[in-house]
């Protein structure tokens, strides 16, 4: 028997696919224009699905950190957290962000996945429970299996469901609740405040995930949580590097006094390398310009307006109320691959989104604004996205 | 099985009944993802459809070695007992 075997049937799928044009999970980026547009296959394109939401890939002072921190400090620290691969850099970004959470403490990870799976991994045992939303990432759903605890779906966005099985809890196991702040696929945001009152009636524990919704939501950008008035309620708050703040690497942070034993106790956290001198510091430049520069939550909420907008008026059926991601369904998979090749032939970049990676069965072109994508930039996304209906409707008459 | 496992099959099989391809019989060894196409997503939604019938939670980590709907039985079978 093949050791592939049992990937027969994806891989099949994969090549019906692939007959119908670019390979939507192998897209080249072969020159990198700016934080919205790229050379693909030797056209200008818009990209319109980077999750690259406050445009910081570019930022001056990002860049000029990271040119530092390599000339300095070298190209990687070759060491994990525990033996080595703790600098200064890293001591200091993780006090500047508890001080911008307003937390007691934070932990900085080597990338976001890593930070779900140590944080997770570290907060709950064999002996513990975890209810998770249903429609919750990857990384989370990695990191309940790798924990070994008790792991409970509850129904997505929905504190009712939640309340149901909490109620049902066995005495003597700590429960974990996890949720995150704005769900990347369909770009529907968690009721947290809810959620909030659900786990303290039952003296549960509530991790929140800002991966997308860290330095778009909230006043000072801190996230959903935040924008709810909810952030004492939410015990830890899990978040990611590679997205609004530009860089790679994921933190975790919490202000309850015994948190710091997670770094002796968490393994995804403990073996790997920790994150590189360069990407710290662009990421400490990153941080300091969204917490002095409120603008750039003003122009991405614009930037989204624009186009959700746009696109329901060009009568596309969208997944959510406005935000950052803007999920446009598709029929079924035949005609969301056909569309997404459409548009970067058109020269629009946007993420293909099919099963099992969608909830419910979806097939989605996924969106996300930029605030650093121009609102002319917008428009031509728009009149591209206008042509691609025409020739949908065509296509059905 | 004993009666309570033939009435959780047969209330189990009204809700899989749908999945069910003409021709296809249910009965226990019968497997939910080669006779019945039901793909995880699926399934784990059939899972929320059945711990909403019966008042309990099937934690996922019980979910990898479910083949059958006699496997689904048995877990159902399982939850309610240590309810």
């Amino acid at each position: 028997m093949d050791i592939f075997d049992k990937y027969a049937q994806i891989a099949g799928r994969h090549d019906k696919v692939l007959e119908l044009g670019t390979d939507p999970f192998g897209v080249r980026l072969d020159e990198i224009l700016s934080a919205t547009e790229a050379r693909v296959d030797g056209r200008h394109t818009i990209l319109v699905g980077t999750n690259n939401y406050l445009g910081l890939t570019f930022d001056e002072g990002a860049i000029e950190a990271a040119v530092e921190a390599v000339r300095t400090q070298g190209t990687g620290t070759t060491g994990s957290r525990i033996a080595n691969g703790t600098y200064a850099l890293h001591r200091q970004l993780e006090e500047e962000f508890a001080q911008f959470l307003g937390r007691r403490s934070c932990m900085v990870f080597t990338t976001g996945y890593q930070a779900n799976l140590g944080m997770i991994v570290g907060l709950a045992g064999p002996r513990d429970v975890i209810y998770l939303d249903a429609d919750s990432h990857a990384s989370i759903y990695d990191g309940c299996r790798l924990s070994g605890a008790k792991v409970v779906r509850f129904r997505h966005n929905d504190p009712e469901d939640l309340d149901r099985r909490l109620a049902r809890q066995q005495e003597g196991e700590a429960a974990l609740v996890i949720v995150e702040g704005l769900y990347s696929m369909l770009g529907d945001v968690a009721p947290i405040a809810e959620f909030a009152e659900v786990k303290k009636k039952h003296g549960a524990w509530l991790m929140v995930d800002e991966a997308h919704s860290f330095g778009v939501f909230g006043e000072r950008g801190r996230g959903v949580a935040e924008a709810q008035g909810v952030e004492e309620d939410v015990d830890f708050v899990v978040g990611t590097f590679s997205k609004s703040l530009g860089g790679i690497g994921g933190f975790g942070a919490s202000s309850h006094p015994r948190f710091d034993v997670l770094r002796y106790c968490s393994r995804p956290y403990m073996f790997t390398a920790s994150p590189n001198p360069a990407s710290i510091a662009s990421v400490r430049a990153a941080l300091a310009r969204i917490d002095c520069e409120p603008g750039l939550r003003g122009q991405i909420w614009a930037n989204a307006r624009q186009l959700h907008e746009g696109l329901a008026g060009l009568g596309f059926d969208l997944c959510s109320p406005m935000s950052p991601v803007i999920a446009v369904k598709m029929p079924d998979e035949g005609t969301a691959v056909w569309a997404w090749n459409r548009l970067l032939e058109l020269g629009v970049y946007v993420n293909l989104a099919v099963p099992p990676g969608t909830p419910n069965g979806v097939c989605l072109l996924r969106c996300s604004v930029s605030a650093a994508h121009r609102s002319q930039q917008i428009e031509e996304v728009l009149g591209r996205f206008g042509q691609l209906a025409q020739e949908l409707a065509a296509a059905r008459a | 099985m004993t009666t309570t496992d033939d009435t959780i099959f047969r209330e189990i099989c009204g809700l899989v009944a749908r999945f069910a391809p003409a021709g296809v019989q249910l009965r226990p060894e019968t497997e939910l993802a080669s006779d019945l196409n039901v793909d995880s997503v699926a399934a784990m939604d059939l899972v929320m459809e059945i711990e909403d019938k019966y008042e309990i939670d099937i934690p996922i980590n019980q979910l990898a070695d479910m083949r059958s709907l006699g496997d689904l039985v048995e877990l159902v079978r399982q939850q309610l007992k240590d309810r």
